[in-house]
Parts: structure tokens; C-alpha cells; sequence
């Protein structure tokens, strides 16, 4: 029993210590091993009841729980994990690959987590393995860039453990179910998920760091941090109302962010933040169809957003960047780098026949069925917005629009092959969704491929892209310029400290010249009394210390001997 | 990588061929816009109903989300050295 009862977290964590001794084709074929033997394991042998915990003096770790939910989100993150040791197996960087384990270890211990200790625990797991995929670029900037995201991700473990104090509190239970907003601690425990699910104003980190981690750590970040709060909030908190309003926002803002951005990397994480938008607003719908849209979409996207992160890590590890500005016909010598970030592309789009739609219309459909027309026109712009800046705008400035006349090599074939196993995954959960939806964990009767829904879906996309070519062609299109868009980190980036600096300035100033009156008055009081005729009086004169502590000692002398004296 | 300025012609380095592509494009675009009036369409709301409703959203919402961005643009373009910390 001891077999099916091996919580998924073991495999990583042994495989990153092995990883940590060992190089070469040695540590490739550990790292291959971990997800591929630990996937397999999960996939053939766990069932989905169940629950392993270890005792810690009197409390009890539960490890390992599994169902349905867990097991999905289980299958997706090793799918993820081994492909991603595929993309990364040209690497010479053993940190990275470490970390890399880590990380993905710790979201699976996340994702198994049958109480909100356990969860906590790999929670900050997450955090403090991940910026390392920061640091290994070794530069300043990133250096910089995983501090702000460490802070934020360790503030997102802190309120966890918060909150799930004030939840036991008031239920006394641990237990990592549904949630809710009947307490304070489960508005704690959403603000952490929120957090780490790049809620509105609570995203900077993300479109931060990511942008600043190595070529490819991005993908690999892009896959589980985002997803594992995801998983928290279908476990933790669906149908609550206000996840629907906080996923219609997160799904349109960043798509006015993303059509400026100019580094391509920020482009996708902006897309990303638009992305968990609509597996949150599905999470607050809470019904059956949606919910299982949200796991859908999780599962999906997990597979195409980490396919165009690769190609972009592809094109920054051969030409060093990745500025739309700077880029432009690639296409010419990395042809086959163009034709999977295309297959991503048109996934993350939703063109039918590609995994985006299958599983974007299970949210879309529900959302009519529930009456939400006003969310389900948001999330319909929100869908050509996507359309643009991850349709269009990442393949199109990297491979095609001018040329730049660079001419980098076509990426390492690891690369590829990991690319290209994601790509096929894409297209063949596009044109045989069954499969994936046998897996999701509610029942539901649906088949996305009708003549009105793809006929709709088509209109959309080719009508949004119709738009664009009139805009390139007039030039009304805004051109990509090297520069910062300002976005809620000004707050803390220049808000703040430039307070703090005020602040101190002020400070110092109030001090200094406090100090200043003080002491004139003091010394102009002393004056006027040096002029006074008291000051000439022999008692107001001042003394040498040394003669008041004589005087002292004689007092006291003087008070022991009365003591003596009249004490009986 | 190398920069060869006088490496081998693409098909979409010629002009002709990219406006070819263009016209299939249109072309699919009309024949879309076309579908909407043939095909019954089972729609689930009465907005749906409207001739060629996501083709006229998908075209409105692209233009609308350039416009917004150019607008956001002049509210929150800095230059690229923006945040750099002088010390």
C-alpha cells in the first residue's frame, strides 16, 4: 500500500537531491526520471481517495490527499515538469535545475496538501525555490526583480498562516476544503491565494520577475506558482461571487498593458494575468460547467502559455532579448521555433481545432447560461484582446514584421523537442477534447464543436485580426517603443520610496532644528541669568560635580546615623 | 548569430506574394461575415441574434483595445531607465 501512498512531492525533492551531486547525462536522466516515473505512478496507480498524513507531535501533516481536483492539477504540473526538464536539458547550470525540481516538487506537495499547515509549508517552498529561476541570471536588475517577488510571494505565505489560524479560530478545523467568507481568516486565506494568483493591484510581482528570470526560467515559472493558487481557489473558495467581478477585471486590464509592452516576455505575462482571469471569474460562477471550465483552462493553458514562454526563451537564449522593437524575421533561420510559438499562438487564441477553445468555451457557455451578460461581454473583449497581444503581436514582431536582419541559430534540439511535445499535446487536446474532459472532476454533458459556436469563435478571431491588418496597414497601430509603463509597482517603486525619502529628509530637518531652538534657549536663558544679581548669590553658582557628590555622601552619612540613633 | 544581408529570397519577401496571402484572408473574412445570414445559428441570448454579431464585436473590441492602449499610452509611458536606481 505504501506505493500508492507516496505523496508526489518525494520523487522531485530526491531526484534535486541527487540532481545536486551529480552532471552531465547522470543528472539528465534523474531529472527525466523524476516526472516521468512519478507522472506515471499518479497516473496509473493512485486512485482518487486517497489520504496519507504524518504525525508531528499531536498534529497530523496530511501529505497526501487526492481526489478528482487534485489528481487533474497533479497529472498537468508532471506533464509541465517534464517537458520543461526536456527544454532545459542543455543547460549547464546546476542551480537552476535544482531550484527547477524544487519548485515543481513543491507545487505538487501544494497541490496534495489535505490541510492548510502542509499547505503553508510548500506554499513558502514555492516562493524560496522559485527565485532562484530569478537570481540564476546573475544581473542587477534580477537580482532586484526576486527580491520585490520574494517579498510579495513570503507576504502571500504569511497572511496564509494567518488566516488559517483565525479560520481554525473560528471552525476549528485545518482542513484544506472549501473555505469561504464567513470568517476573517478566510478573507486572509484569499488575499494570500490572491496574491499568488496576481489578483488586480496585488500582480506586479509577476509581470516583474518574470520578465527578469534566465531564458528559461520564465516558462517554468509561468507553469506553477499561478496554477497551484488557482487549484487553492477551486478548492477553497468556489462560487464566491466577488472572484467573478475580480477575474472579468484581471482578464481586461493587462490587455491594454500587453499591446505596449515591448519586451514580449512582459507582453506573455501580462497575457498570463489575463489568463487566470478567466479561471477565476469561472471559480466564482461555482457551477459544475464552470468550475470544470476553470480546471480545464488551467490544464490547457498551462500546456500553451509554458509552449510560447519556451519559444520566447528560445529566441532570447539565440539573439539575448526579446524587445519587439529590436526583433523581426526570424522566421527566415528559426523556422521551426515559428511554427510551435504559432501552434501556442493560436492555442492561447481559442481557434477551434486548438486546446484554448475547448476549453475557454465551457466558461463562455456557463457564463450565458448564468445570465451574466455584462461578464461574458468583458470576457468576450477580453478574447480578441487576447487575440492580439498572444495571438498576434508575439509571433508576429519576434518571427515576421521587419526585418531585422538577424539571423540567430535555430534553437538547441532539447528545445524543440520539448516545444514540440507541448505543441502536440495542444492540438491534440483541440481536436479530441473528450479525453480531457473524462478527467475533469464534475459531471457535465458538453461538446464544444457545434456549427454556431465555431462559426462565432472564427467571426471573432478573424474579425479582430482583420482589424489589425487595417491598423498596420494605415499605421494606426501604436509602434513598440523601448520604455516603462507605469503599472501598481509605481507605488512601491517610486510612490514609496521617494515618501520615505521625503519623509526622512523631514525628519532630519525637524530634528536639527528643534535641536537649535533648544539649545539658544537654553544657553539665552542661562545668559539672561548670569546677568541677573541672583546669579552673583554664592548657591547659584555652578558647581563641580565632585563637590555635590560630597555633599551627597554627607547627606547620607548624616541619615544613617539618625537611623542608628533613633531606631529602637 | 550572423547578420548576411544577401542571403536567399523568402516567398514573403516579395510584396505580391504578402498581398496574395492578404486577399485569402479577406476573402475568408467574407465568406464568415457570408455564413452568418445561411447558417441557422442557435443562439442563447437575443443579443447574439444581431447579423454577424461577433464578427462586428471581434473588428470593434480590437479597434477599441489600440485606441484604449494609445490613450493609456500618454498616461503611463516613462522612459526605459525609469526605475533604475542611481546611487
Amino acid at each position: 500500500m505504501w506505493m500508492t501512498e507516496l505523496p508526489p512531492f518525494i520523487p522531485f525533492f530526491l531526484a534535486a537531491a541527487l540532481a545536486l551531486f551529480t552532471r552531465g547525462h547522470l543528472q539528465s536522466a534523474i531529472m527525466l526520471a523524476a516526472p516521468l516515473l512519478g507522472g506515471l505512478h499518479l497516473w496509473l496507480y493512485v486512485p482518487a481517495d486517497i489520504v496519507y498524513s504524518l504525525p508531528i507531535l499531536e498534529y497530523q501533516l496530511i501529505l497526501m490527499r487526492t481526489d478528482q481536483l487534485s489528481l487533474v492539477f497533479g497529472y498537468i504540473f508532471h506533464i509541465a515538469a517534464f517537458v520543461l526538464v526536456v527544454y532545459t536539458l542543455h543547460l549547464k547550470d546546476t542551480l537552476q535545475h535544482v531550484a527547477g525540481l524544487v519548485y515543481a516538487g513543491s507545487a505538487m506537495g501544494a497541490t496534495f496538501a489535505g490541510d492548510l499547515i502542509t499547505l503553508f509549508i510548500f506554499w513558502e517552498l514555492l516562493a524560496v525555490s522559485s527565485v532562484f529561476l530569478i537570481w540564476a541570471n546573475r544581473t542587477t536588475e534580477a537580482t532586484q526583480a526576486g527580491i520585490r517577488y520574494l517579498v510579495y510571494q513570503v507576504l502571500s505565505g504569511v497572511l496564509l498562516l494567518a488566516g488559517a489560524l483565525i479560520h481554525h479560530h473560528y471552525t476549528g478545523s485545518l482542513a484544506f476544503d472549501f473555505i469561504g467568507l464567513n470568517n476573517p481568516g478566510g478573507w486572509l486565506i484569499l488575499l494570500a491565494f490572491g496574491i499568488k494568483c496576481a489578483f488586480p493591484f496585488l500582480h506586479t510581482w509577476l509581470t516583474d520577475a518574470y520578465p527578469a528570470s534566465t531564458h528559461t526560467g520564465a516558462a517554468v515559472l509561468s507553469v506553477f506558482t499561478t496554477k497551484v493558487a488557482i487549484y487553492a481557489l477551486a478548492r477553497g473558495y468556489p462560487g464566491t461571487d466577488i472572484l467573478i467581478y475580480i477575474g472579468a477585471i484581471m482578464t481586461c486590464f493587462p490587455i491594454f498593458y500587453a499591446v505596449l509592452e515591448n519586451d514580449l516576455r512582459r507582453v506573455l505575462s501580462y497575457s498570463l494575468i489575463n489568463q487566470l482571469g478567466f479561471m477565476v471569474c469561472a471559480i466564482g460562477i461555482g457551477t459544475a460547467l464552470s468550475l470544470n471550465g476553470a480546471v480545464a483552462h488551467a490544464f490547457a493553458h498551462i500546456l500553451y502559455k509554458s509552449l510560447l514562454f519556451m519559444s520566447m526563451g528560445a529566441v532570447m537564449y539565440r539573439v539575448g532579448h526579446v524587445y519587439a522593437s529590436d526583433l523581426g524575421g526570424l522566421y527566415k533561420s528559426m523556422p521551426k521555433t515559428t511554427a510551435l510559438c504559432i501552434i501556442g499562438a493560436a492555442s492561447i487564441s481559442a481557434v477551434p481545432l486548438f486546446s484554448g477553445f475547448v476549453a475557454k468555451s465551457l466558461v463562455m457557455t456557463e457564463l450565458l447560461q448564468q445570465g451574466q451578460i455584462v461578464v461574458w461581454l468583458m470576457l468576450l473583449f477580453a478574447s480578441a484582446g487576447v487575440l492580439h497581444h498572444a495571438g498576434i503581436k508575439v509571433p508576429f514582431f519576434a518571427f515576421y514584421a521587419h526585418d531585422s536582419g538577424l539571423r540567430p541559430k535555430e534553437a538547441p534540439v532539447n528545445m524543440l523537442i520539448g516545444m514540440f511535445i507541448t505543441a502536440v499535446l495542444c492540438i491534440a487536446i483541440g481536436v479530441q477534447p473528450q479525453y480531457l474532459y473524462s478527467i475533469l472532476p464534475w459531471e457535465m454533458d458538453y461538446w464544444p464543436y457545434d456549427v454556431t459556436h465555431v462559426l462565432a469563435q472564427l467571426q471573432l478571431l478573424m474579425f479582430a485580426a482583420l482589424a489589425f491588418v487595417w491598423m498596420e496597414i494605415k499605421g494606426y497601430a501604436p509602434p513598440e517603443l523601448h520604455s516603462v509603463n507605469l503599472d501598481a509597482e509605481w507605488f512601491y517603486r517610486r510612490l514609496v520610496p521617494a515618501g520615505v525619502q521625503r519623509s526622512v529628509n523631514f525628519l532630519h530637518m525637524a530634528k536639527v532644528s528643534t535641536l537649535t531652538m533648544l539649545t539658544g534657549n537654553i544657553q539665552r536663558m542661562q545668559n539672561k541669568f548670569g546677568r541677573s544679581p541672583v546669579a552673583r548669590y554664592h548657591l547659584s553658582e555652578s558647581w563641580p560635580t565632585g563637590s555635590m557628590v560630597f555633599w551627597i555622601s554627607i547627606i547620607l552619612v548624616v541619615y544613617l546615623l539618625l537611623d542608628i540613633v533613633f531606631y529602637k | 548569430m550572423a547578420t548576411k544581408p544577401n542571403d536567399k529570397e523568402y516567398y514573403l519577401d516579395k510584396p505580391e506574394n504578402v498581398q496574395r496571402l492578404l486577399n485569402v484572408f479577406y476573402v475568408i473574412c467574407a465568406l464568415l461575415f457570408a455564413a452568418d445570414f445561411i447558417v441557422h445559428r442557435h443562439t442563447k441570448i437575443a443579443l447574439e441574434e444581431f447579423p454577424a454579431f461577433y464578427a462586428v464585436f471581434g473588428f470593434v473590441a480590437f479597434v477599441m483595445l489600440v485606441i484604449g492602449s494609445i490613450a493609456l499610452r500618454k498616461l503611463v509611458m516613462r522612459k526605459e531607465n525609469y526605475y533604475d536606481v542611481d546611487d
